[in-house]
């Protein structure tokens, strides 16, 4: 639907969330890193390090913005200042990739700053894929929507997640973000198959994976609930899951997320080349 | 599920939560739903705590958190970016008759959210005054540069927030700070305003001569030390030449 | 430039503000520091510490939970002058106060008006 064009896509490779603290190993002894994720609200200021920090990287990685503030299930009508910024944001950074999530963040004059879960219905179909319209005809490219971690279910849902994405896209054009680590922690808290979800996703559409860390909890029945912390490695049983989707997909740009007690550089550089593991044969 | 009445619950631990929300054997959703409540409450109170860090130390983490808490249910952001955050806090502070034997804490918000928005604000090429004689420097019509800020205020919020920062720093002593936040380069840097620097800085609009701006500090603070006030704005940074559009 | 500007003095002190000023170095830019990186919580999607308390726990501003007492290094700033204990009405006067036309909403004035800066004072 629209031309991705100038601005060449994400390399199949693993690119890391980027935090300030990382700017001088990144630019120095980058490993396996090869693209960079940042969050666009994060560099909507008028200047100072956070844009010299990102002019500079655009010229050493392939950027992906990724935003957290745009509340695409929202009820309100999106907000067009926004929508500006972040065009202004993809004018100058020329992102490889740009996404959102499938959730909800502002409501009325206040932004609740979490990623707030919807239910699957034809109304919320109707209202997430016009938004999703609306960005691309604003930013003038098509975008991945990512699905999110859940913890808890809607009575009124009448259709199941994989079901909703497949349809968003088949309707919108975007793309998809599958993030391994929210599959994970929403088949769990759900208790859905977390393998079937994979085998039912439409991987064609995928243009890019997460993979996070999460923590674990339990609700007042005792059962597991997971909490998606982006605050330590990767689990076993996500690189698994992953390593079935890179089977099943083939090789795609894989992101490394790590948003709370951000570790030092040589951890990420370590979540990423076990990523790359992954990755390189598949690649072959 | 209407967004209302999930948004006020999110924010009202007393609000009922919502109907119609499950945990996979249909019961209602319960400490699931309280994970969204305390992402949206933790994580702005950690936005304010990163945003404010001489606040969190005067008043200590317990009470910090209280009051961030406060704020959070009390004025969530208006901004989706959260570098935004906060801009209310010096406000509500200043109506909290608890911290009324604090009287200096609503204007160490205001310090600490100038540095804030200085940090964030666009660059500028400073000032350059090499190879200028007094007279030529005296006809130049300067304006702040977009990241300079003045904060005053009638208690001594500069060497307070330095005893916090440096621990080297001495003790604050009772009278009014006025401060120049100039950012020279990526951080900004806070420095105490001698008397008429204010008047100066509110002179300095890009269309004013230094020589007159200097005219009303003098008049408003008589006997004012003219070296030690423009040494100030020309060794920080905190001053450019307006762009030839603006002027 | 007027008389005024153009004294001795006056110019004298701005000469020595162009001295002070040569003999400044310039400013580097450190694309990377540890401290002061972002100065300012960042937007990220990750989620908060789970079930812990702070989404649900309620001020209880009758009892211990208000814990608003400044037990931080305000313990160490001492300014004579400061109105610790000072009365309601000189507080008011210097607009350093919330009455009850002033307080954030949902706050009741009544409650709050137990915590006179006197008693947060003991100890």
């Amino acid at each position: 639907m629209f031309d991705t064009g100038h601005d060449a896509a994400l390399p199949a490779h693993v690119g890391i969330g980027y935090k300030a603290q990382h700017f001088t190993d990144l630019t120095t002894a980058p490993g396996p890193v090869k693209w960079l994720e940042i969050h666009a609200e994060n560099y909507m200021g008028d200047g100072g390090r956070p844009l010299a920090q990102l002019r500079a990287l655009t010229e050493r990685f392939p950027i992906s913005v990724h935003g957290v503030g745009l509340s695409i299930g929202g009820e309100a009508p999106l907000d067009t200042d926004h929508l500006s910024r972040l065009r202004h944001l993809c004018d100058w950074v020329h992102p490889a990739s740009f996404s959102e999530h499938l959730a909800w963040s502002t409501h009325g004059d206040h932004f609740l700053n979490d990623l707030l879960p919807l239910p699957y219905t034809s109304a919320t179909l109707a209202r997430v894929s016009a938004h999703i319209d609306q960005v691309q005809e604003a930013l003038g490219r098509t975008m991945l929507l990512e699905n999110p971690s859940t913890y808890l279910a809607f009575d009124e849902s009448t259709m199941d997640e994989v079901t909703f994405l497949t349809e968003i896209a088949q309707r919108t054009g975007c793309g998809l973000l599958l993030d391994v680590n929210n599959v994970f922690v929403s088949a769990t808290n759900q208790q859905w198959n977390p393998t079937a979800y994979i085998n039912a996703f439409p991987l064609a559409q995928v243009g890019e994976i997460h993979l996070g860390g999460h923590d674990e909890e339990t609700d007042e029945h005792g059962a597991p609930l997971l909490i998606d912390s982006h605050g330590r490695e990767v689990v076993d049983p996500v690189w698994s899951l992953y390593a079935h989707t890179i089977a099943q997909g083939g090789p795609k740009p894989t992101l490394i997320e790590w948003d709370n007690d951000v570790p030092d550089f040589p951890v990420l550089r370590d979540e990423a080349a076990r990523a790359a593991a992954i990755l390189t044969p598949a690649r072959a | 599920m209407d967004h209302s009445t999930f948004a006020a619950a999110l924010l009202d631990p007393a609000a009922p939560m919502p109907e119609g929300m499950t945990d996979p054997q249909g019961r209602p959703a319960g400490k699931r739903f309280d994970v969204y409540r305390n992402n949206v409450t933790a994580s702005l109170i950690d936005a304010l705590q990163t945003g404010f860090p001489v606040l969190h130390k005067l008043l200590g983490d317990k009470s910090f958190r209280t009051l961030a808490l406060m704020a959070a249910r009390h004025d969530p952001p208006r901004s989706r970016q959260l570098s935004q955050y906060g801009a209310s806090l010096p406000d509500l502070i200043a109506r909290l008759p608890a911290l009324g034997a604090y009287p200096y804490l609503p204007d160490i918000a205001r310090l600490e959210l100038a540095m804030r928005s200085a940090y964030h604000a666009a660059d500028h090429d400073a000032l350059q005054t090499d190879g200028l004689s007094p007279e030529a420097l005296m006809d130049l019509t300067p304006c702040l540069a977009p990241s300079t800020r003045v904060v005053a205020s009638p208690h001594p919020i500069l060497s307070i927030w330095r005893r916090n920062t440096d621990p080297d720093a001495p003790a604050p002593q009772p009278g009014a700070e006025a401060v120049l936040i100039a950012r020279p380069g990526f951080d900004p840097v806070p420095h105490l305003l001698p008397k008429g620097g204010v008047t100066f800085a509110e002179a300095l609009t890009g269309h004013t001569p230094l020589s007159l701006a200097l005219e009303r500090a003098i008049d408003a603070a008589p006997g004012l030390d003219v070296a030690a006030l423009l040494t100030v704005f020309l060794t920080s940074g905190a001053l450019c030449l307006p762009q030839p559009e603006d002027q | 430039m007027s008389t005024h500007m153009k004294s001795l003095a006056l110019m004298g002190a701005v000469a020595a503000a162009l001295g002070t000023v040569a003999a400044t170095g310039a400013n580097a830019q450190d694309m990377e520091k540890c401290y002061g990186v972002s100065l300012a919580g960042e937007n990220s999607c990750a989620a908060g510490p789970g079930t812990t308390c702070a989404g649900t726990s309620t001020i209880d501003y009758q009892g211990n939970a208000w814990t608003l007492v400044p037990a931080g290094t305000c313990a160490d700033v001492s300014l004579p002058g400061d109105r610790h204990g000072a009365s309601e009405a000189a507080l008011e006067a210097d607009g350093y106060i919330g009455l009850a036309r002033d307080l954030p909403e949902g706050l009741a004035a009544d409650v709050l008006a137990q915590y006179r800066p006197t008693e947060m004072m003991d100890g």
